[in-house]
């Protein structure tokens, strides 16, 4: 019996070792959550394509995906945002040099759910909204009940691009906050969740999470110009006024398998996959 | 030879035991170390009893008062709604119960402690977040109380099974006792048995806090975690567990941010350790 589990014990081990080994082909790619299934579609297509590599996605969020590539746990980093100054700083201290490619365009959706007759705001009424000045649905036109704020947690990219871009109006150290009342949630998923069941909320996710359980709100950048609805035309011709670039990081300038990956992510079959997971591809 | 080979293996068994208590230490040290950092910037009493928390804004408002009274919160929601449930059901396990209802429910119970909390708090999530939305008309659901009612669920298995073992642990005579004089058994119990076993409930209760209190995933899904200063159970509460986790992933390496989790992490060991002292001193108290 002891034998028995020592012998395969020992198979275990070799059989780790060997497929450790074997690893060779592997490219680890980390980082936000708005991108994982993308990333995962465009590996899957490349897999296919390149049948001997082999490319892992995960999430966790852009910030998850920076510290990585940082301490060489990933070879690409997808991130909803650019990295940070003091993040950039911490790179070069350990010899990392980040360096950023635009990969796609996304546009955030300002949703809410089906029931809540409010379908179109000024940006100027989403920051009352998101900063806890508007309370209630009536000042903007709806019914007479409390607002329920949605927010993503901190460690989100899309968290910190709707600060910096609505609450802030682009000016990035501002001294805006979202109102400390928002409900901070784990992922864009239960923000989709929350909406779709509760008829008070508000919230915001990347375009692609859009289903026919929350309504989209057009947007508009002033009273005088015209409400847009987030969609990927808009987002291309740069009428919706809430979009960002999307990028992926690599260590310096990519070499082999990175390099051959980024070339199929920008290659027009790697854009035709952008389109076709709800996001935007970028003008060549 | 025999002798030896005695001594190696008395030697690898205290070389086992040293072990656990070393890597302790060296957690509370790498705490204190990581966790410390942050007061260099931050001054101690700003930290503990600031009413902001924006971790990642220039400059960063690092108060955690929200976030200790949110955790607080919904542990005392839980004790209230798991002590009484969990002492009674313990009660009737061990006094009350015919032996086939007593094997039946010992089984739940033990099952009830091995679901995982990220399934407890998804259920929670699909179910008991819009009930008591609906119930108390509220515009979310997400609140202190739907954490308060999840954590009990999992506070209970502990409650029970401790407290059964502290009853059982009361000598035979002390009952048979209390019956001869004349005593009903529930008199028996009320008056005899809970105070002779109360140091083992007691110990039950603390440590079934101690595990809500440091509960981070089901509470993470289903209490908001919006950082305000909680006024009511029916409100969003972010606790000091589900900040740690949501915010260690983007927190830069080194950042004052990164150092102020860590003394969050400190902050939540000191608690625990206070209730897992208290609980330990409960216990020995009759011996």
């Amino acid at each position: 019996m002891f034998r028995a589990a020592l012998f395969s014990l020992a198979l275990i081990f070799s059989w780790t070792c060997a497929s450790m080994a074997g690893n060779k082909n592997i490219i680890q790619i980390k980082g936000s959550d708005t991108m994982v299934n993308l990333g995962q579609a465009w590996a899957e297509k490349y897999m296919e394509i390149n049948p001997q590599e082999f490319v892992a996605v995960t999430g966790g969020g852009s910030g998850t995906g920076i510290s990585s590539l940082i301490s060489g746990t990933c070879d690409i980093a997808e991130t909803s945002r650019s990295m940070k100054k003091e993040e950039i700083k911490l790179a070069e201290d350990r010899g990392v040099e980040p360096l950023e490619h635009t990969v796609a365009l996304d546009g955030i959706a300002v949703v809410v759910n089906p029931r809540n007759p409010v379908d179109k705001l000024t940006l100027e009424e989403l920051r009352g909204i998101f900063m806890g000045a508007i309370k209630n649905w009536k000042e903007v036109g709806g019914e007479d009940k409390k607002i329920v704020i949605l927010s993503r947690e901190v460690n989100s990219g899309t968290h910190v691009f709707f600060k910096e871009h609505v609450l802030r109006r682009g000016n990035e150290k501002g001294p805006e906050e979202f109102a400390p009342n928002a409900l901070l949630m784990p992922s864009s998923q239960a923000i989709a969740d929350e909406v779709a069941q509760n008829s008070n909320s508000i919230g915001y996710y990347g375009m692609g999470y859009i289903s026919p359980k929350q309504k989209p709100i057009a947007v508009a950048k002033d009273e005088k110009s015209g409400y847009v609805s987030p969609d990927i035309q808009n987002v291309i011709s740069g009428k919706y006024p809430i979009s960002r670039p999307l990028f992926l990081y690599t260590n310096g300038q990519a070499q082999g398998l990175v390099r051959n990956f980024l070339d199929f992510v920008l290659s027009k079959e790697g854009q035709e996959i952008v389109l076709a997971t709800d996001f935007v591809p970028i003008k060549k | 030879m025999r002798k030896f080979k005695e001594f190696i293996i008395a030697k690898l068994i205290l070389a086992c035991g040293l072990a656990s208590i070393l890597f302790v230490l060296l957690i509370f040290l790498f705490l204190l170390k990581e966790g410390f950092a942050v007061f260099k910037t931050v001054s101690p009493a700003k930290f503990l009893f600031g009413k902001s928390w924006y971790p990642i804004s220039e400059p960063a408002q690092l108060g955690i008062l929200p976030l200790i009274l949110g955790s607080l919160m919904v542990t005392l929601g839980a004790a209230v709604i798991s002590i009484p449930i969990g002492v009674g059901c313990a009660v009737y396990i061990a006094e009350a119960a015919p032996l086939k209802i007593k094997e039946i429910l010992k089984g739940g119970i033990e099952l009830l402690a091995a679901i995982p909390s990220v399934v407890l708090g998804f259920i929670g999530m699909i179910t008991l977040v819009p009930l008591v939305k609906n119930v108390f008309h509220l515009p979310t659901g997400l609140t202190a109380l739907s954490g308060s009612i999840m954590l009990a669920f999992m506070a209970m298995p502990t409650i029970v099974s401790i407290a059964e073992d502290a009853l059982y642990s009361v000598p035979k005579t002390y009952k048979e006792g209390a019956l001869a004089l004349g005593a009903t058994h529930w008199q028996a119990i009320y008056r005899v048995m809970l105070p002779a076993a109360s140091s083992g409930i007691l110990a039950a209760v603390m440590l079934g806090i101690g595990r809500v209190i440091g509960e981070t995933m089901a509470v993470m899904m289903i209490t908001g975690n919006a950082a305000v200063m909680p006024h009511s159970l029916l409100q969003p509460v972010r606790t000091l567990t589900a900040t740690i986790a949501a915010e260690m992933g983007e927190a830069v390496v080194g950042s004052q941010h990164y150092f102020a989790l860590f003394a969050i992490g400190i902050v939540l060991f000191v608690i625990s350790f206070v209730i897992n002292v208290s609980a330990d001193l409960f216990l020995h108290r009759k011996r």
